[in-house]
């Protein structure tokens, strides 16, 4: 092993069952059925999976969810208009606990 | 840009073409014979089933040069079918009960012959349909009126739209493309393409701008009627969402940008045998500007005719020796089987 990520192990993630099939096969199955037409479309939980990705920083998912966005018909700016939301929320996410610290500052100060 | 024949690119061989197809770029692709999946699928030989389209290239050349056009078309390219051939084909169909006149190109309406060949195919009778890239409407005051005669003569109207955006249409088929679609677009509107209640189809195709799979056919109809009829107020009737075939100027871009490889697998590993059954070259015949006769418009850019050695031209049309034959497939054919299938008619599955 040269890299801790290589772009060719993505297409062995089916092969995760390998060690431990019923837990595997309960996850695809599950998987599966998240993405499928719901409540939200195909499409929008696509956006949603795109986002999440670049929150987890994973480059398999970041991979993956850019070419399945691509292939959902997305645009550019719908992509990039997902991946801000989860900058905004991973940076509001630090910014909100700033509450935390005014209420401790101020508990100290006079 | 110019075509890849002008620039005697290697990819202008239809050999090589194959080659490449069949044994990869440098490493060895190692795919899976597109026979063989067939074969599996209980569908080899392949066989025709009933004769509903013929598919006619007018010629090669075109007015725009697309980066993904798998006939490598353009304004340098002078083939050209000839009036002969022309009528040639209007006596198979004279001689057949084929519902359907499919004319495609190049840009087929750049044929000197073209409003004369439609007006004999609709005098037999037959639905003719026109594979029209939108921009030749307002590229010459000589074609504005296209849109009239079409409706004069029942044409259904099928037109590339990559996107509902300029950036991906102009990245694929030109600077300046998507803003030309637009006024066509609204210059069909107007005689009642794409209208409820004339009975004028208007149908647009959708094909990735990139290395990757098209959407499904649905989703998409709903996001460009939607865009469309917001931002433009243009309508349309169907949408058809196509896949790229990797021949041709699209075979170059997967092999430039790095994409080959992985988009063949991608192929190989969508392969659906649904999608298989229903592939267009069982009910279509494609006739070659110069008269010689493919299962379809992919084999004839890659000069594989059809199986039928006796008859392989237009001249020579038979209907039973053609009913009889086995279709030649090859590692392109791929690209109709993935996923949702391809067609000129959409998907297939």
């Amino acid at each position: 092993m040269k890299t801790y990520y290589d772009p060719e192990d993505l297409k062995k993630f089916g092969k995760i069952g390998e060690f431990q099939k019923p837990l595997a096969d309960k996850f695809f199955d599950y998987y599966g059925e998240v993405f499928a037409e719901g409540a939200l479309t195909a499409r929008e939980k696509s956006l949603i999976a795109l986002a999440v990705s670049h929150t987890v920083q994973c480059p398999y998912c970041i991979d993956a969810y850019t070419v399945d966005t691509l292939e959902k018909g997305c645009t550019e700016a719908e992509m990039m208009e997902a991946v801000h939301v989860a900058a905004a929320i991973r940076g509001g996410a630090s910014l909100v606990h700033g509450v935390q610290m005014m209420n401790k500052v101020k508990e100290l100060s006079m | 840009m110019k075509s890849l024949h002008a620039l005697h690119h290697q990819l202008s061989d239809t050999e090589t073409q194959i080659e490449i197809l069949e044994e990869g770029v440098g490493q060895k692709l190692g795919l899976p014979f597109f026979q063989r999946k067939m074969r599996d699928a209980g569908l080899f030989p392949l066989k025709p089933t009933t004769l509903e389209i013929l598919q006619l290239n007018l010629g090669k050349m075109c007015n725009q040069v697309c980066k993904h056009c798998h006939v490598d078309a353009g304004p340098d390219r002078k083939e050209i079918m000839t009036r002969e051939t022309m009528e040639q084909c209007l006596r198979a169909l004279a001689e057949s009960d084929i519902p359907t006149v499919d004319l495609t190109g190049g840009a087929p309406e750049m044929n000197p012959n073209f409003r004369w060949f439609v007006e004999q195919c609709h005098a037999l009778g037959r639905h003719v349909m026109v594979r029209c890239n939108l921009t030749i409407i307002v590229a010459n005051p000589k074609y504005h009126d296209l849109p009239e005669f079409y409706r004069d003569h029942g044409v259904e109207v099928v037109s590339s739209l990559p996107f509902y955006n300029a950036d991906k249409t102009d990245r694929q088929r030109g600077t300046g493309v998507f803003k030309d679609s637009v006024r066509a677009l609204k210059m069909l509107n107007a005689v009642g393409y794409g209208m409820e209640g004339t009975g004028l189809v208007l149908n647009l195709v959708y094909n990735p701008a990139g290395a990757f799979m098209p959407a499904s056919q649905e989703t998409l109809k709903r996001q460009f009627k939607r865009v469309l009829r917001d931002e433009f107020e243009i309508e349309f009737n169907d949408l058809y969402a196509i896949t790229n075939i990797p021949i041709s100027r699209y075979l170059d871009y997967l092999i430039s940008s790095g994409n080959f490889e992985g988009y063949m697998e991608k192929l190989v590993n969508s392969f659906n045998p649904i999608a298989a059954e229903g592939v267009m070259c069982r009910n279509t015949i494609s006739v070659g500007w110069d008269g010689y006769l493919f299962d379809c418009d992919f084999n004839q850019m890659l000069e594989l005719p059809v199986a039928t050695p006796a008859h392989q031209h237009i001249r020579d049309f038979n209907a039973k020796a053609l009913a009889e034959r086995e279709i030649v497939l090859n590692q392109h054919c791929y690209g109709c089987t993935a996923g949702s299938g391809s067609s000129c008619g959409g998907t297939t599955a």
